[in-house]
């Protein structure tokens, strides 16, 4: 296997249903004669993940042959939901995990302010219902928040489109 | 993994990486390219970063101790949250600090060994909650000002400072919009709630002038479009505000009149010290202790 399909095997620590590649953090991968590079990119500033992500490449690249590996970070382009793929989308949602929706488009000017609670137009993935109700923006990880049924009563979480 | 014996799971692997034992992550910024743009002096750039992280680790710091003593889980979750968003941020910042000063300084000789007159945070940052309101009060002034700043900062050329910015926008902006919901809930609540929040408007607003006066070391980078001079964003700050207390029913205090933060040249309150107790006790009694 090639050092980038050995990466992309390795899933994320907080989401362990995704692997790193469908989560959209690993934004290079690259073999030369120093060895293999790879070059990820943290979800939010405040992820402790970070360094377990790095320590999982780094094994799974050794235990792949590749003795000489380094893990780069970048910031720049910042993360955005956007980079989570079609099959990582599906592996939330069979989770019971809301996919996010597109990344918001800022227009022109300030960052607008919203009050009361963002209307992200996310359906219920038990029942249907195509309304339901923020509980609150931050839930067990930066990622997500936590959701509620008005139709079936259920809690869920949802992965804020950013 | 095995999902069946929580200790095991943790245990498990070929790495000593593991969150049980702490996430042993120490470099936030590993890989990035540590150049300065030309012509900055390396102590204002540093300076620079010292300030901005600053006030994220110390806000970061009072916000966790609202945990187990918010009104609801959902409310600790959130402050946890957003502690942890401005405590990554304040680790990139004083990592690029130390980069700059170019002293062999890392984040944890930053944050755990400085003492009081060197920290540079606002002291909007600083200072104790007196109840819930002051707490929401705080984080929406401090936000409200850090969002603009940053959309403005994520402009600027160092490149590591303007992707640091880039990124806490979208973080802040939550940040913001949380802080915003409880001013509108509690402000446009009950009779009690509204003269509590009122209240603390009435204490926190008059305190954000130090906010938009440049420090010197600020006003020489803004010149090399390595900073944002923080009067520029006035207008903005005044303009959310005003929208936020509007619809919370709440009235703007007359404030004083703008003067430089004493905070950005290590003038600080009794508050920064006790903060600084707790946080740097234990690295300070254990020098490079790990577990």
């Amino acid at each position: 296997m090639s050092a980038a399909d050995i990466a992309a095997t390795v899933t994320d620590p907080e989401l362990p249903m995704l692997t790193l590649a469908e989560l959209g953090i690993i934004r290079d991968v690259e073999e030369g004669a120093d060895g293999v590079v790879v070059t990820i990119t943290p979800t939010y500033s405040g992820c402790p993940a970070m360094e377990a992500i790095r320590a999982d490449l780094l094994a799974a690249l050794r235990g792949g042959g590749f003795e000489q590996a380094q893990v780069r970070t970048v910031l720049a382009p910042a993360w955005t939901t956007d980079w989570i793929s079609e099959s990582g989308r599906a592996k939330l949602a069979e989770a019971g995990i809301v996919p996010p929706g597109p990344a918001p488009r800022r227009p022109a000017g300030p960052v607008p302010l919203t009050l009361g609670v963002r209307d992200d137009g996310v359906a219920c993935p038990r029942c249907g219902q195509p309304r339901t109700e923020q509980i609150t923006a931050f839930s067990a990880t930066a990622c997500r928040e936590l959701r509620r049924c008005p139709a079936c009563r259920e809690p869920f979480e949802h992965v804020k489109a950013i | 993994m095995s999902f069946d014996d929580a200790y095991q799971s943790l245990t498990d692997h070929d790495d000593d990486a593991r969150w049980a034992y702490g996430t042993g992550f120490t470099d936030p910024l590993a890989g990035v390219p540590s150049a300065l743009p030309d012509g900055v002096d390396r102590g204002d750039l540093a300076a620079y970063c010292l300030m901005l992280g600053d006030d994220a680790l110390i806000l970061s710091h009072r916000l966790q101790q609202w945990v187990t003593r918010a009104p609801e889980i959902e409310d600790e979750l959130a402050l946890a949250n957003i502690g942890l968003d401005l405590l990554g941020q304040a680790r990139l910042l004083l990592t690029r600090a130390g980069e700059a000063e170019g002293a062999g300084r890392d984040e944890d000789q930053l944050a755990y060994l400085r003492d009081p007159g060197e920290f540079r945070n606002v002291r909007l940052a600083e200072r104790a909650d007196a109840d819930f309101a002051e707490l929401v009060a705080r984080l929406l002034v401090f936000s409200t000002w850090r969002l603009a700043l940053f959309d403005r900062l994520a402009a600027t050329g160092d490149p590591v400072v303007a992707a640091i910015a880039a990124k806490g926008v979208k973080e802040v902006s939550y940040h913001r919009d949380y802080a915003a919901g409880w001013v509108v809930r509690l402000g446009d609540g009950t009779e009690l709630s509204h003269a509590r929040t009122q209240a603390a408007i009435d204490v926190v607003l008059p305190l954000s002038g130090e906010l938009f006066v440049a420090h010197p070391v600020e006003r020489r980078l803004a010149e090399l479009d390595v900073a944002v001079d923080p009067a520029g964003l006035r207008a903005e700050f005044d303009d959310v505000i005003a929208q936020v207390l509007r619809v919370a029913t709440l009235t703007a205090p007359s404030q004083p009149s703008p003067q430089q933060s004493p905070g950005r040249d290590g003038d600080h309150g009794a508050e920064l010290t006790e903060i600084l107790a707790e946080m740097q006790g234990l690295a300070r009694a254990t020098p490079g202790g790990v577990w």
